[in-house]
């Protein structure tokens, strides 16, 4: 032992245990956070481009309903959703694609063809071919998904 | 500042009596058998804290019960971390206390007046048994399923309640979901809250009577 040395044995202890003491509490506690976090901070955003059918196949100026349904897993839960969607190929301009799910109380519209118009049969909204909103209730239009043509085939966003 | 906090809360709580019974015991000359206690106590408090964030996202239903672990392993950030130290944790509590017991046996630390401190803690050790038993059917896989076919049989062979034992344990004829919700509910419900009384009469009975020392020759 040197006389010199200021450091104590006890003090000495001391600071290695505090040392070795933060680095567990940090390798644990870090993880143990992230844990319980992870999830919540987790931004679900659907990025994935769903086919709905060929270009030709879409009649000009009448909207055809197409359905189809999407699996979701959230967590270890696997969620099966069935949609609609309304695709209008107008004499002029480009494809669009409308949801059928009504903005007000998310009731499913109907193309009526003789009526030309979007019908919700629960509040007796109306819309037009373009989705907006001619009377009722809805606060909104129909909701218009992004689209892209490849190869001929209609791809939709949701 | 921080000693006047310290006296604020002291001189309310008598922190530092607490301080002198518990830590500063006297205490025989003794060797490092004698931290098994105290790796026994540090171990589940270990599990008891990765349990518990285990249920963050494990469920006990057939359907689910793979999937949330699958789930825990894969997609929560460090749940392999977690569920790694709640399962080598398990295996080592086991040993642990199981080498208490044999520590306390061979150096006869069992005897007057210590033999509630030794029945506690061999209620203990049956508990930790329970504990490994009741959460090795958790995972709900294959392994995890027919040990438990076959560990809830056992005491199926005992003369007249040994079927009434098993269809107890099992919570019907067969091992279902009712068999893994009632060993969940044991497993983080019935076994912690009767270990953690008993580390209390165990740990206030070694705080009270002190610890023996290891025997001389003579002894």
């Amino acid at each position: 032992m040197t006389q010199s040395s200021n450091l104590t044995r006890r003090d000495f202890v001391n600071i290695v245990v505090g040392a070795v003491g933060t680095v567990i509490v940090v390798s644990v506690g870090v993880p143990a956070v992230a844990y319980v976090l992870g999830p919540g901070l987790k931004v679900s955003k659907s990025e994935a481009w769903i086919p709905v059918g060929k270009v030709e196949s879409f009649p000009v100026g009448v909207p055809t309903l197409v359905t189809f349904t999407r699996t979701t897993v959230n967590g270890w839960e696997r969620t099966t959703n069935s949609y609609g969607v309304y695709v209008t190929k107008p004499e002029s301009g480009d494809i669009y694609v409308l949801s059928n799910v009504c903005t007000h109380l998310a009731c499913r519209v109907t193309w009526k063809e003789d009526l030309a118009e979007y019908d919700c049969p629960c509040h007796e909204a109306v819309f037009d071919i373009e989705g907006l909103v001619v009377s009722g209730p809805p606060p909104k239009p129909l909701v218009r998904y992004a689209t892209k043509i490849e190869e001929d085939t209609l791809y939709i966003q949701l | 500042m921080a000693s006047k906090v310290y006296n604020w809360f002291n001189e309310r709580l008598g922190l530092s009596g607490i301080y002198d019974t518990v830590l500063d015991r006297k205490m025989p000359k003794v060797n490092w058998f004698f931290t098994l206690g105290s790796a026994s106590l540090f171990l589940f408090t270990m599990q008891a804290l990765t349990g518990i964030f285990l249920t963050v996202y494990y469920v006990p239903t057939p359907d689910l019960a793979y999937d949330s672990i699958q789930y825990i392993m894969t997609g929560a950030p460090f749940g392999w971390l977690i569920r790694g130290m709640h399962h080598w944790g398990a295996t080592l509590m086991v040993i642990t206390v199981f080498l208490h017991m044999l520590r306390t046996f061979y150096f006869a630390a069992y005897k007057y007046p210590r033999e509630l401190t030794w029945v506690t803690g061999v209620v203990l050790l049956l508990s930790t048994l329970g504990m490994g038993f009741t959460g090795y059917l958790l995972p709900w896989n294959q392994k995890a399923y027919w040990a438990t076919t076959v560990g809830t049989a056992i005491p199926g062979t005992v003369p007249v309640i040994g079927p009434l034992i098993t269809q107890i344990l099992r919570g019907g004829a067969d091992l279902s979901g009712v068999t893994l919700a009632r060993f969940f509910s044991v497993h983080i419900w019935v076994l912690p809250a009767v270990i953690l009384a008993l580390i209390g009469v165990h740990l206030y009975m070694v705080i009270r009577l002190g610890i023996s020392g290891i025997p001389k020759k003579d002894d």
